[in-house]
This record gives C-alpha cells, sequence and structure tokens, in this order.
C-alpha cells in the first residue's frame, strides 16, 4: 500500500508529505485554474468552469440571476483565496485544519473542473488506456481523487 | 406521488387557500444532485461540516444523492436556504433551491 501523504499531526495540524514532483503540479494545476478564475467571462465557454457555479434556481430566472448577482463575486473569491492557501502553504510539511480545507477546496474544484472535461462517468474504473489521447489528464484526475480522499479522511478525524 | 386535486368542493370558505400565493416567508427545500465526480466521501463530509449532520445522518443523505440521484438537505426561509445553496456551491456540490411542498 502507498505510504500516506496526508496524515493528522498533533494539536490539529496536519502532516504533508508531497514528493518535490508532485507539488509542481499542484502548482501548476493551481495556477491554471487561478488563471481561469480571473477570466472576464468565465461563465461562457468553458464547461469545467460553469461546473464550479451551478445555477441555484432552475425554473425561475429572475431568482437566479438575483443570485448570482449577489453570491457569484464571492464564490469567486472564496475560490481564490483556497488556491492562494495552496501556493502560500505548498512547501510546508505542516497545515492547520483552516489551510488543509483550503487544500480541499482547490483539490475538489481541480477534480470537477478537470473531470468535467474529460466527461467522466459513474462508475468509471481506475485503468488507463495508454493509448487515450486524455491518458496523462486522466492520471492527475485519479491522483486528485487519492489525495482528496486523504485530506477528507484526515480532517474528518479531527 | 398524485398532484393535488384542481377542483376542491366549496367545504369551508374561511380557510386560506395558497395555491396562486406565494407569501414571502414559504418555506424552500435545499436539495443536492447526483454528479459524477464528487467523492462519496467527501459528500458525507461536506453535509457535516455545513449542517452539522450526525455520520450517519450525513452517509444516509450522501447515499440518497448516489442512488436516488438527489436528497432534500435541508429547509427554510428563503434566505437561510440560499445562504445553504451558497455554501455547498461553495464546497463545489450540485445544489438547488425550490419551494417546499
Amino acid at each position: 500500500m502507498a505510504r500516506r501523504r496526508i496524515k493528522r499531526a498533533r494539536r490539529g495540524r496536519y502532516q504533508i508529505e508531497l514528493p518535490a514532483e508532485e507539488r509542481a503540479v499542484l502548482r501548476q494545476l493551481v495556477s491554471e485554474l487561478g488563471m481561469m478564475l480571473t477570466g472576464e467571462e468565465m461563465l461562457g465557454a468553458d464547461p469545467g468552469l460553469r461546473r464550479l457555479f451551478p445555477p441555484a434556481y432552475t425554473d425561475e430566472p429572475e431568482a437566479e440571476a438575483e443570485y448570482r448577482d449577489l453570491m457569484h463575486e464571492d464564490l469567486v473569491e472564496r475560490r481564490r483565496a483556497a488556491l492562494k492557501t495552496v501556493t502560500d502553504t505548498l512547501e510546508a510539511a505542516e497545515v492547520d485544519a483552516d489551510q488543509l480545507s483550503g487544500w480541499l477546496s482547490a483539490i475538489n474544484d481541480l477534480r470537477l473542473v478537470i473531470g468535467t472535461k474529460l466527461d467522466v462517468q459513474e462508475g468509471d474504473g481506475v485503468d488507463i488506456d495508454p493509448d487515450d489521447p486524455d491518458a496523462a489528464t486522466r492520471a492527475i484526475y485519479l491522483y486528485l481523487s487519492m489525495l482528496e480522499e486523504e485530506v477528507v479522511e484526515a480532517l474528518a478525524k479531527g | 406521488m398524485p398532484a393535488a386535486p384542481t377542483e376542491t368542493a366549496p367545504v369551508r370558505i374561511d380557510e386560506p387557500t395558497h395555491d396562486d400565493v406565494v407569501t414571502p416567508d414559504r418555506p424552500w427545500k435545499v436539495i443536492v444532485w447526483n454528479d459524477p465526480i464528487n467523492l462519496m466521501s467527501y459528500v458525507t463530509f461536506v453535509f457535516q461540516k455545513l449542517f452539522g449532520y450526525s455520520k450517519n445522518k450525513a452517509t444516509q443523505l450522501m447515499l440518497d444523492v448516489h442512488y436516488k440521484g438527489r436528497a432534500v438537505v435541508s429547509h427554510g426561509p428563503k434566505e437561510k436556504a440560499e445562504m445553504d445553496v451558497f455554501r455547498l456551491h461553495e464546497h463545489g456540490l450540485w445544489a438547488t433551491m425550490e419551494h417546499d411542498e
């Protein structure tokens, strides 16, 4: 069994043991998502990005427009804050619960964007066809899923 | 579930009707929909964190989302429901709100 990367340490701290190449991948992914979230037309074409901002009201266009007016900027800001937390603590050996929650949020957002792009389906296995043109992206998606499971498990323990 | 009858005998006239009038504080329900990306462990964790539900209740709601396609996770006046939807959106869950029955 693979070594755990995220572990609960003492006094509400959490240990992060990531190889340098994994930190580099995360840095890159977080930076790309950060760029996407600064775009003016972010709710336009990209379905992965749209997945981060679902509608609150499906049958009431006026209420939905109001919800977006009120909430969208906040949602963007919170997502960007979580990305910044990861960037700021990427080289740290230990983080606190708030920081790890930022990691969780950022990792989940990355999975939503990448998984939507890959058109991930319920029940997709973990085997990757090496001839699949998306093989590298699928590997990243599965890596993020594994990492997220570890983060959730560590945080759920308190 | 059968639809409510559209015609009823005029049994009483002092009973307020509620079919056409939307009262401002008519309660809302917040629904989380299944999606193929969010992890089951993550969804359970978010329900516990946001609503203070027990592990058991959160797990049951997650299983409803997963197997039935959706689950009602909270009720309340519009402002509360909207804030719940906001926090669920913040956590990447597919949440919507609609009038309670």
